[in-house]
């Protein structure tokens, strides 16, 4: 079967130096609905945005659908769809305009494009905005109107960055049906993240990238399996200078008044506590912190 | 899949879109041109002409017609290109032409075309204001007219062009205009010949490029000039030849538009 995305060891450094991207390799099957999940700044617009030519990168390979981005770039670029992370229309043209001269840059006909346009703008919700102005729009509007001009030439690999980041619950749950039915009618899609509740929500396979590398690259399944943890976060009454290590009880010292620990659920956080006292370290109080688990986890799968 | 990319409605959709722009504003982009050069037939052309008298054998007012269609046209194709150009990076809807199939040439024919219609808009607006105030006027050579003033327009959207794409801020995009064009517009042959002037100043004057621009356009308007057609017209391609080769440069190596 053919990979709807095929990315070889590609790297990205920045004219000022930075480098984002330190040679990432990672596959996505036709059909799939794949998280890229990672912390702020790990690289994953940079990826998104060298796919999408907005980017140039280092070195490296990108296929869409075996398609080379240095080969035919047109044909390539026919089938992809991206939802950039920042807003990058004409803030003072009219939703339908906006759209209509999308499909056209893509070689489609208003006539063409006009039923089309139609009915993505049904679909999201955005129909009785269709003549006003884009900035009138608040944020979730905005979000969806990246995302129906991403849809317009009908593309079959769609790449939406953070697309639910700032935007309220019910638009984020509505958004995560939209795309589901999507992906159902065969299109294949990524979205990248720093939830992982969204991602376990919506994807199949999952990449996660820090520090511009790729540390794991998995089913979804098989992610949540070993995530059978809980994170919990303990103020500490005196200092520490290193995570103490105890078996079974992955640690980490984020500031030497506070430790994150990732507890499994079958285990006691009774014993945890026992194993901390025998070393000597006293705990003040104890919270129960799902997104630090997040970045915990990270480190734990990169090891 | 069915889908071959068709260049043309590419084209078409975005010098539409760039023609939309300059028209949606007109009152920012059309009239300005119209009520300064009004002022300028009124003031030099009606008040002040006579008393200046005959330019290379021609009423004053007659003769500065094709130079102030000239800045007009120069002006505008320029401006619309440099302001376009650069408001679609600064909004990133630059992202909506990199992302699409759209090829590095069609990018930039799209905005030079949206130059192109401004300038050749504003010349005709010009001109008919002109014909308010002389209405005998008649123009001697108008293929040359009409080729000049195509050439003019997209020689200086070009030069728009590369203005926008090094520009990172609204001061760099009226700088070059205001330090630079204007002056050079003006000091070409816009209100005088250079025959009037001083051997040194006539001489350091056939430096300006702005000089072949003006004087070809009044050779196909009113049948006179300071410079050799041939030669002038020769430079006017070969800029636009060097411009298009580096504007087509910049585009493929993403300077100031992809990181
Ligand atoms: N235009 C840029 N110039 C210089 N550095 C950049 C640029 N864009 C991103 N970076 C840097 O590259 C790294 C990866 O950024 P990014 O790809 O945006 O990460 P993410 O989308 O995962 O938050 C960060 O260190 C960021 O500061
Ligand atoms: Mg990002």
């Amino acid at each position: 079967m053919a990979f709807a995305l095929e990315i070889t060891d590609l790297k990205k450094t920045y004219p000022g130096g930075v480098e984002a991207l330190k040679g990432i390799s990672f596959s996505v099957n036709e059909g799939d609905f794949y998280a890229l999940l990672g912390p702020n700044g790990a690289g994953k617009s940079s990826t998104i945005g060298i796919i999408g030519s907005l980017v140039t990168k280092s070195s490296g390979k990108v296929k869409i659908f075996d398609t080379d981005i240095d080969g035919n770039v047109e044909q390539a670029k026919m089938m992809l769809g991206v939802v950039s992370q920042e807003i990058n229309f004409s803030q003072f043209e009219k939703v339908m305009d906006i759209v209509v001269t999308q499909a056209g840059f893509y070689g489609i006909p208003k006539s063409e494009a006009l039923p089309k346009v139609e009915s993505i703008l049904k679909r999201l919700g955005l129909w009785d905005k269709k003549d006003v102005q884009a900035r009138t729009l608040s944020g979730g509007y905005k979000r969806r109107l990246m995302i129906a001009k991403a849809l317009v030439h009908e593309p079959k690999l769609l790449i939406l960055d953070e697309p639910t980041a700032g935007v309220d619950i019910e638009l984020r749950r509505e958004m995560w049906s939209f795309l589901k039915e999507i992906n159902e009618n065969g299109t294949t899609i990524i979205l990248t993240t720093h939830y992982l509740e969204e991602a376990e929500q919506l994807c199949r396979n999952i990449g996660i990238i820090d520090d511009g590398k790729i540390v794991t690259n998995t089913g979804m399944k098989d992610l949540l399996g070993s995530l059978n943890v809980q994170g919990f976060v303990f103020d500490l009454e005196s200092p520490l200078s290193e995570a103490p290590s105890i078996e079974g009880f992955p640690l980490k010292l984020e500031d030497p008044l506070t430790l994150i620990a990732a507890v499994n659920k079958d285990r006691s956080i009774n014993s945890l506590f026992e194993l901390l006292s025998d070393r000597g370290i006293k705990v003040k109080s104890m919270r129960n912190e799902a997104n630090r688990l997040e970045e915990l986890f990270i480190e734990m799968v990169k090891k | 899949m069915n889908k071959n990319f068709s260049v043309s409605i590419a084209l078409w959709t975005l010098t539409v879109k760039e023609i939309r722009r300059f028209l949606r504003i007109w009152i920012q982009t059309l009239v300005p041109p119209a009520v300064t050069m009004s002022l300028y037939f009124v003031i030099f052309g009606s008040l002040i002409g006579p008393r200046i008298g005959s330019m290379d054998g021609f009423d004053y007012i007659q003769f500065m017609i094709p130079g102030l269609i000239m800045l007009s046209v120069i002006t505008n194709s320029y401006n619309n290109v440099v302001s376009s150009f650069y408001s679609v990076k600064f909004q990133k809807s630059i992202e909506e032409l990199l992302i699409s199939p759209m090829p590095n040439w069609v990018i930039l024919l799209g905005f030079v075309l949206g130059g192109v219609s401004r300038g050749v808009l504003i010349g005709f607006i010009v001109f008919c204001v002109s014909l308010i105030f002389y209405p005998e006027f008649t123009v001697v050579n108008p293929a040359l007219t009409i080729l000049v003033l195509l050439l003019t327009s997209i020689l200086f959207s070009l030069m728009g062009f590369i203005n926008a794409v090094f520009a990172d801020s609204f001061d760099d995009i009226s700088i070059i205009p205001t330090f630079i064009l204007t002056p050079l517009i003006y000091l070409g042959g816009v209100f005088y010949s250079i025959n009037i002037l001083p051997d040194m100043w006539r001489t350091i004057s056939m430096a300006n490029p702005m000089l072949y621009v003006v004087n070809t356009f009044r050779e196909g308007m009113l049948g006179v000039s300071d410079v050799s057609i041939p030669f002038a017209l020769g430079m006017i391609f070969a800029f636009i030849g060097i411009l298009t080769g580096s504007c087509l440069y910049l585009l493929n190596k993403g300077t100031g538009i992809r990181q």
